[in-house]
């Protein structure tokens, strides 16, 4: 509890002092607010552009929420795929691991073209991205299921299927959420990027268009939305991890 | 006659082979690790009759555990036989149920699910198998632990959770590779009393390994003992004492003090 208390007080007392010094060393150095608002100032248009963000929040909640849905789908079935055959890992996987080698950007503008400038070239990017972690995590979690586990399930004359289900599955969870839980860290990278090389709505489209018209306080409160935005995410994740994998957290709980 | 000695014990079985259930002839296995081999099993042979209780004692490392893993056709052995009823079967699987040294329980699953695995594994309804492996709990010393994940138990409450998984597989044959080798003394004894009378409910056959002579001469119809590796039968010792069996009664102290003369020697071996 106690250290629980102050794993959470270190950072917010860090962030409160980078704060303070922040608008401080605006106010000190007079450095103008279209080169470098304050936290302050940021804060108040936060509040006072509340409607506009929301809204553009809204557009770029909704593209990473479905590519990230795009990515899982896609992502655990070939998993399962690599993980049942020995042909399908050979070709797929030395592929998927050297895709990683293409930046996201160079692609962006291609998938403007293929998918437009609405919301689909935006899905598509993010679960590019996400896609990865989600897929080299899980065939690692197929894999690790114990030797001593599997001949005691065939012990048990366990069939592949319940072999599968029983051992294989919840094995691979811990590691389908880590691979979730860095899937969540980049997805909002691939939104934004797809909103910035050709969108008209969005928060990444949002601080194109602040930036163009030196509104560096709504750019600034575009990041802290962006950021907020992952940071739930995040949570969310860690909290569906809690429950659909309630093992790893059993003597904290009881 | 309390007990019979090694050679007549061999005797016994080759002349009441069809009598027995199990039957294992000459059995040899070993492992090769690179360029050279490890002789773990020299043509080991005991038999097993339908309902009795046997129990197996050698020193450490000297190939129980293998001798089990290829009754349950985990390994295969190099040569030798293994006969079921007679027949000559690759390994018992499908009619044992095998607890093996290490517990194995699913760190996902807890008490009760992990008991319920075997059953499930075999078909029966979900909450059906939990409501019987429920009313074990206390038998068990697992009171309240049913909803405990792995983790949480100590190492002799594990050891009871795999015992329970294993006998709720409901099968005839039962090998049980250190069963109560985690368990305290006092724990160990009561679990011992609970096998007897599982034992004397169902009657199955049970293969027990063990490291500790009082527990086999506690228990077993017959005691096999094992020489270090590569490991033969040294001896056997056919123990028809009345249970509830004491360690103090003078025959149990014969008993004793002959299993412990066969093991002398063995124990000497340094581990490799
Ligand atoms: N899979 C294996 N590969 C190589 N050596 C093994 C293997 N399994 C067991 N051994 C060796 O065989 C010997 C007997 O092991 P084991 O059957 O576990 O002994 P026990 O159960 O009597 O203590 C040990 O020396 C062990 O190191
Ligand atoms: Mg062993």
């Amino acid at each position: 509890m106690k250290t629980r208390f102050v794993n959470t007080a270190l950072p917010v007392a860090l962030l409160g002092i980078l704060g303070l010094s922040w608008e401080a060393s605006v106010h000190f150095f007079k450095i103008p607010s279209y080169i470098l608002p304050g936290p302050w100032k940021i804060v108040r248009v936060m509040w006072q552009r509340m409607d506009l963000l929301a809204a553009h929040a809204v557009v770029t909640l909704t593209e990473i929420g479905l590519g990230f849905w795009l990515a899982l789908v896609v992502g655990l079935t070939l998993a399962v795929l690599i993980h049942s055959s020995r042909i399908i890992e050979r070709s797929f996987l030395p592929l998927i691991i050297s895709s990683q080698t293409i930046p996201v950007f160079a692609i962006a503008p291609l998938l403007i073209l293929w998918f437009g400038y609405g919301i689909g070239s935006k899905v598509v990017m993010t679960a590019i991205i996400v896609f990865f972690p989600i897929v080299i995590n899980t065939v690692e979690g197929l894999k690790a299921a114990d030797p001593d586990t599997l001949a005691l399930l065939k012990i048990l004359e366990a069939s592949p299927g319940q072999v599968f289900f029983k051992v294989r599955v919840p094995q691979s969870l811990p590691f389908v959420f880590s691979g979730i839980k860095i899937g969540v860290a980049v997805s909002v990278i691939g939104a934004v990027i797809g909103e910035w090389v050709g969108a008209r709505e969005g928060l990444g489209y949002l601080m194109i268009h602040a930036n163009a018209q030196l509104q560096v306080e709504l750019v600034f409160a575009s990041i802290f939305w962006l950021s907020i935005l992952g940071m739930g995410l995040y949570g969310l994740v860690v909290v569906l991890e809690r429950l659909l994998v309630p093992w790893r957290h059993g003597e904290s709980n009881k | 006659m309390p007990f019979s000695h090694a050679g007549k014990a061999v005797f016994y079985m080759k002349n009441h082979g069809s009598d027995s259930l199990i039957q294992v002839e000459d059995l040899s296995k070993a492992f090769s690790r690179g360029s050279d081999t490890l002789q773990v099993l020299q043509q080991i042979s005991l038999s097993a009759g339908p309902g009795e209780l046997i129990a197996i004692i050698g020193p450490s490392g000297c190939g129980k555990s293998t001798f089990f893993n290829i009754l349950a056709g985990l390994l295969s052995s190099d040569s030798g036989s293994i006969s079921l009823n007679g027949k000559k079967v690759p390994h018992l699987r499908g009619r044992m149920a095998y607890m093996q040294q290490k517990d194995l329980l699913l760190p996902w699953r807890n008490t009760l699910d992990n008991a319920i695995l075997g059953m499930e594994i075999q078909g029966e309804h979900k909450r059906l198998a939990r409501e019987q492996a429920r009313d074990l709990l206390i038998t068990f010393g697992l009171e309240g632990f049913g909803d405990r994940y792995p983790q949480e138990l100590s190492g002799g409450m594990r050891q009871r959770v795999a015992l329970m998984r294993t006998i709720l597989c409901k099968k005839d044959i039962l090998l049980l590779d250190e069963p109560f080798g985690a368990l305290d003394a006092i724990t160990r004894s009561i679990m011992q009393k609970w096998l007897l009378k599982v034992w004397g409910q169902f009657e199955p056959s049970i293969l027990l390994v063990t490291h500790d002579v009082d527990e086999a001469l506690l228990l077993a119809d017959r005691i096999y003992v094992m020489t270090s590796r590569p490991a033969s039968i040294k001896g056997s010792l056919q123990v028809e004492l009345e249970r509830p069996r004491k360690i103090t009664k003078p025959d149990m102290v014969n008993c004793k003090e002959y299993l412990l003369e066969l093991l002398e020697d063995e124990l000497a071996v340094p581990e490799p």
